[in-house]
């Protein structure tokens, strides 16, 4: 998946990673394509709970040895 | 659309139970909702300044003597061991990268969360405006809540 802008959350804990997806999608075009990047686990849930909150489209997570890259796409 | 309501009644002045508010209150200001956060009875000490007296009569400046504001002084509400709690517990934070409360103030700021202070405590303690930090947006009694809560989503009292 080929991202438009790059998020790097690593070594931050809930709530900061969806409260700097939150504000970092302000600056985002619609279509564009956000990558988060985290170490935080509770982001498998969060971040999927934060799209349909706010009706953005949740692409997928690729999770590597407590890594993970969560791909979100801003609808509106 | 109208946007979803969140309030929370922040009653305790307890750092670690104003953490809690704080962090479900900017996470549902980041979800989208339209978040107030009241601060009432010992939770008004998280919107004072740091001052040494407050107070107009003698018992209410002894009273605020002891019971000190500040968000970055509030005490734990368990193992506060005269403040060393607290100190190590910012410690423990700090190295997880967790904000603390006068960080997370700043982000609910920034996310267009509303600060409003009570007004009965507010005058049974004899504080004045000038006690209080600029970041309040308002003062307010308890109908003014509970007028939010019957709108409201989801409402908490911590």
């Amino acid at each position: 998946m080929n991202p438009d802008v790059t998020l790097d959350c690593y070594g931050l804990l809930c709530p900061m990673p969806i409260i700097k997806t939150a504000e970092k999608f302000k600056e985002l075009k619609i279509g564009q394509v956000l990558e988060v990047l985290s170490t935080d686990e509770g982001i498998k849930t969060d971040m999927p709970a934060w799209c349909q909150a706010t009706e953005q489209e949740f692409l997928g997570i690729e999770e590597k040895g407590g890594e993970y890259r969560v791909f979100v796409k801003k609808l509106k | 659309m109208e946007k979803d309501k969140f309030n929370i009644v922040v009653f305790s002045g307890d750092m670690d139970k104003v953490l809690a508010a704080f962090i479900l209150a900017t996470t549902s200001a980041a979800m989208g909702m339209e978040v107030k956060m009241f601060f009432t009875f010992w939770g008004l000490n998280v919107l004072r300044k740091k001052k040494f007296l407050a107070g107009k009569s003698l018992l209410q400046k002894m009273m605020n003597f002891m019971n000190r504001g500040g968000a970055d002084r509030l005490p734990l509400s368990r193992f506060n061991m005269l403040g060393a709690g607290p100190a190590l517990m910012k410690v423990l934070m700090r190295q997880s990268k967790v904000p603390d409360v006068p960080e997370l103030l700043k982000i609910a700021k920034s996310l267009g969360v509303k600060l409003i202070a009570c007004t009965t405590t507010f005058s049974f303690m004899g504080f004045s405006k000038e006690d209080f930090i600029e970041e309040v947006d308002s003062y307010a009694g308890a109908a003014t809540f509970l007028g939010e809560v019957r709108e409201g989503k989801i409402s908490y009292f911590i």
